[in-house]
């Protein structure tokens, strides 16, 4: 098979142009049939890129399943994963199945909803496999338009404010990647990802408007990527956008962004900042490391006192991204292997969280924490998996929350002691909100008259979790699972990038004596 | 000799008979009985001509010696403006028809000014520019206040016309002064002048005023105050053609005068024309905003977009023009389906131009709302919409230039005018209820808003081709 990946890519994409062309009407056979539809192909698409998994093969640290097509203006429509992002690629193919199972309650203009999912899986597993600078931003930028879609149509009541929120606030962090990458292009003539990681972009000091800018062109370009990145990560101060979108979204809309959408700016910093413009990152890596070490301790006391339970869950996504910026710029093996740990095992448990407030959501008809109490009584088996992931959230051995954490923090130990000793106190106040949430909701006597009457999990229910639990008790005892695939990769990007650097040190230095 | 003149400028002289016939068999007949018919039969000339410019050209003839020059940038313009004059005619037929608009000199002003903006693309020299660009303005005045019982119409006729008067007063003050410090009026001359001596004192001047009065023609701030006025104020089919085929004449025009004549002082007009794109881009993103009008809003997204394309313009590189051509070719497309929608609103019969009418119409039309929203975030620049490969390309030819400022810039300033190109997608998807817009079933208009969208969508693929023309286009313009 020469096109897996984009077979992959575009099965999503032709079960929506199918809803779009032939479902007619609006009645609830047309509802079920749009639903059924989505799920097929998203399951469709899973089991196909189970072949994607299955063929690769780790220990080649290139690029796999490459096609490449000549396409306009000169650029390439190039696809190819290697060990960083064929994960992240599988992934997304298997939480789209749940958030679309996740979505079977949704009434409301359903054929367009799953026109919008399916669309949205083709981009998202665009990016992940683009190899051409421009094909990359396509996919990157038009996942926008489903998400913006997503949010405001479907949203809660202050959904206008946050889908304009969301789309603005990540759109004008990639427009300025957007010049960067033309620079880019000007400076190697080739906008081919593979070609761009080989290139040097310079990197002597150069003086702009009087303030000496060490690691010049370099450094400037970083700056760019940074600037899309840290919006879509989101990292401290430019997350503000992301408590919005959680709360206002559908609970299928926040699965998909935490567990996918957020993905996409760590795996930016992987494929580009670091194998591309290793001085700047290099230059800029102490910001960056303690930018992290902020965020993961500042939205943490922020979630300590969120009354809503997405707005809470949200927070602690963005403190759970700080360890994967974090691990991402100790640029060492432990640091690259936790972040991406930590990356697909925040897929994994951010969404069920969601998908668990979803649940009383559904029920109930609001997430204010105050609302709830003594669900255990009358759900125990809710509160089982509640509790399953409350602990994977605050990392407890034995989940795969814990590996990422550690091995971030051990990455980052060697690089900065002192971020890693802040980052760490980051860890206490994780099992703070997480359990105080967790109290608050499910323990206590049932002493809200509208509980009373509150139904457990239904079958559906529980089979969106199944895979869910498994994964995240798997990867917590078994991490080689992911570790041995990543590996080699990250050790090939670790060695590239401290190849540069040191290339780039010693040329300073000659250039001092 | 004569004889071989007159055969570069065939096209516009077929599209000038056809005109005065039309014109004495209307008056001496039914007159306006005959204009639904004769709109039509306009429409079906222009797109043979465009077609037969198209097929039939091959390398560069200059006529009259060097005067008017038939050349691949020519054909390229050429064929735009015919095409979409011949979209928007017939996608005002119905509309015009409907409110008692429609008079039969309408489609052959719109001939008319085409002959002019043919003339104006294809201009060798600073008499046949004013020639072309006169014929044109005079025949769009007249188009501006076609609606004459309306106070607006007439309002946004004379405005046009005042300030139009001004601009080619601007116009004929630099080209006199061009004249005089270089002894002649053939833009190869004036060239060839520039490359002999420093540039001088006057001829700076006199490049100044050409740039005003051509600034005012596509709206480039801070020449842009009649824009949203005359927009609003006229019917909006003559809007919609005011928003497509004289963008891209005059576009063309300033091109051609900036190459051709003063192809030597790259670096004169570079900053100038950098300013322009700057202050066009910004302005029209922020002034956009407050608009609740659609028509205006569309005046000032032009604003932007006129922006963006004079971006490429004072990159000063042939890749530069290319990028114009592009960007220039799919705003005209994107413009076209964006006025078919606009054309179509209304409500118990009466024009609707109120975005707030555009609420929740997702839910009533599913399909228009669809190829609107295409279009909006095309316009907007957001990938894989083509929109985004316009931009895309004047942003490359801005940074190989060097004016890495100039993008940076124009993308946030992209960013300011995505909000209002969303307010829109915000209206029809999520706003609340009690809007009765009604669309009119127009199948002209329908397939004109639906190929408009299919074209930004499916574009990603390959452009449809118009690359490789823009691409010649631009080359024969930096010989």
């Amino acid at each position: 098979m020469d096109n897996l990946l984009s077979i992959v890519t575009f099965i999503p994409a032709l079960a929506a142009a199918i809803l779009a062309l032939f479902l007619r009407g609006e009645d609830k056979a047309a509802q079920r049939n749009a639903k059924f539809v989505a799920l097929f192909a998203t399951t469709v698409t899973f089991l196909v890129s189970l072949g994607i998994y299955f063929e690769f093969d780790p220990a080649n640290t290139g690029f796999q399943f490459v096609e490449d097509r000549a396409w306009i203006l000169g650029l390439k429509y190039k696809m190819g994963v290697d060990g960083i992002s064929v994960l992240f690629v599988m992934l997304t193919t298997f939480i789209m199945p749940l958030t679309i199972l996740a979505s079977w309650s949704v009434t409301d203009r359903v054929k367009e909803y799953m026109i919008a999912f399916l669309l949205l899986e083709t981009l998202m597993l665009g990016v992940f496999m683009a190899l051409d600078l421009v094909l990359f931003y396509l996919f990157f930028e038009a996942g926008l338009i489903p998400m913006f879609l997503i949010i405001g149509i479907w949203g809660g009541a202050n959904r206008i404010y946050a889908s304009f929120k969301f789309f603005l606030y990540t759109f004008l962090g990639s427009v300025l990647m957007l010049v960067a990458m033309i620079a880019m292009y000007a400076d190697a003539g080739t906008t081919d990802i593979v070609a761009l990681m080989d290139h040097q972009f310079a990197s002597e000091t150069i003086t702009l408007f009087g303030v000496h800018i060490l690691g010049g062109m370099q450094t400037l370009l970083f700056l760019a990527f940074f600037a899309s990145f840290a919006v879509k990560m989101p990292m401290w101060p430019v997350h503000t956008w992301l408590p919005d979108a959680h709360v206002q979204a559908p609970t299928a809309g926040s699965v998909v962004l935490a567990a996918i959408l957020l993905k996409m700016g760590g795996y930016g910093f992987l494929r580009f900042s670091l194998p591309m413009f290793p001085v700047g990152s290099d230059v800029l890596t102490p910001l960056v490391l303690w930018m992290s070490a902020i965020a993961i301790v500042y939205t943490s006391l922020v979630a300590l006192v969120q009354e809503d339970m997405k707005k809470l869950i949200a927070y602690s996504s963005v403190a759970h991204m700080g360890f994967v910026t974090m691990g991402i710029f100790a640029a060492n093996q432990q640091g690259i292997d936790g972040a991406i740990f930590q990356m697909l095992s925040h897929g994994f448990i951010s969404a069920a969280l969601f998908l668990a407030v979803g649940v009383i959501y559904d029920r109930m008809h609001t997430r204010d924490i105050e609302a709830y109490g003594g669900l255990v009584n009358r759900m125990p088996a809710y509160a089982l998996v509640f509790m399953l992931f409350t602990m994977a959230n605050v990392g407890l051995p034995g989940t795969s929350g814990f590996v990422g954490e550690f091995l971030t923090l051990m990455g980052t130990f060697q690089v900065n002691t002192w971020v890693a000793a802040v980052a760490t106190t980051g860890v206490i106040f994780s099992a703070a909100y997480a359990l105080f949430l967790y109290r608050r909701v499910v323990f206590g006597d049932l002493i809200k008259e509208s509980l009373k009457t509150i139904t457990d999990m239904t079958t559906r229910e529980r089979a969106i979790f199944a895979p869910l639990v498994v994964m995240t008790l798997l990867l917590g005892v078994y991490p080689s699972l992911i570790t041995d695939i990543i590996g080699p990769s990250t050790a090939a990007l670790v060695d590239h990038y401290d190849t540069a650097v040191a290339a780039a040190e010693a040329a300073s230095q000659h250039a001092s004596n | 000799m004569i004889q071989s003149d007159l055969n570069i400028i065939m096209p516009e002289i077929v599209l000038a008979v056809f005109a005065m016939l039309a014109l004495i068999g209307a008056v001496y007949s039914s007159k306006d009985k005959l204009a639904p018919g004769l709109v039509w039969v306009t429409a079906l000339v222009m797109t043979a001509v465009a077609a037969w410019i198209g097929m039939n050209g091959e390398g560069s003839h200059p006529a009259f010696n060097g005067m008017f020059i038939d050349d691949a940038f020519s054909r390229f313009a050429k064929v735009t403006i015919l095409l979409s004059a011949a979209a928007v005619l017939v996608m005002s037929q119905e509309y015009m028809q409907r409110r008692g608009l429609l008079r039969f000199e309408y489609p052959l002003l719109v001939v008319l000014a085409c002959i002019g903006m043919m003339v104006m693309v294809s201009a060798g020299d600073l008499m046949s520019l004013y020639m072309g660009l006169e014929l044109q303005s005079l025949s769009l005045y007249v188009v501006a206040s076609l609606r004459r019982d309306s106070v607006k119409s007439t309002e946004a006729g004379l405005k046009y016309f005042v300030l139009g008067a001004l601009s080619s007063g601007l116009l004929l003050y630099g080209a006199s002064l061009t004249y005089g410090y270089s002894g002649t009026t053939l833009f190869s001359g004036i060239i060839q002048t520039a490359t002999e001596g420093s540039v001088s004192l006057g001829m700076l001047f006199g490049l100044i005023f050409l740039i005003s009065g051509l600034a005012f023609k596509v709206s480039a701030v801070p020449f842009h105050m009649w824009t949203p006025d005359v927009y609003e104020g006229s019917p909006t089919p003559v809007t919609a053609f005011f928003a497509t085929a004289p963008k891209m004449a005059a576009m063309g025009l300033f091109a051609r005068l900036l190459f051709d004549a003063f192809g030597a002082d790259v670096a004169d007009w570079s900053q100038v024309i950098a300013l322009l794109a700057v202050a066009s881009m910004f302005l029209g993103a922020v002034a956009a905003i407050g608009q609740r009008d659609i028509k205006r809003l569309m005046a000032y997204s032009s604003i932007t977009h006129m922006g963006f394309a004079l971006m490429g313009l004072a990159a000063g590189t042939e890749f530069g023009v290319q990028a114009m051509l592009v960007y220039l070719a799919i705003y005209v497309t994107m413009n076209v389906g964006t006025f078919a929608f606009i054309l179509s609103m209304e409500r118990d019969g009466a024009p609707v131009t109120d975005i707030n009418a555009l609420n929740l119409y997702a839910r009533k039309e599913p399909a228009r709302a669809l190829a609107v929203l295409v279009l909006m975030f095309s316009l907007a620049g957001v990938p894989p919409m083509l929109g985004f490969f316009a931009k895309f390309y004047v942003l490359n030819a801005a940074v190989s230039a060097g004016l890495t400022w100039l993008a940076v810039l124009g993308v946030i300033a992209s960013v300011i005018s995505a909000f209002y190109y969303l307010r829109i997608v915000y209206y029809m998807y999520f706003g609340e209820e009690g809007s009765e817009l009604q669309t009119n079933a127009s199948p002209v208009l329908w397939v004109m808003l639906m190929a408009s969208a299919a074209v930004m969508l499916f574009g990603v693929i390959n452009m449809f081709g118009v690359e490789g023309a823009a691409a010649s286009a631009a080359a024969t313009l930096l010989h």
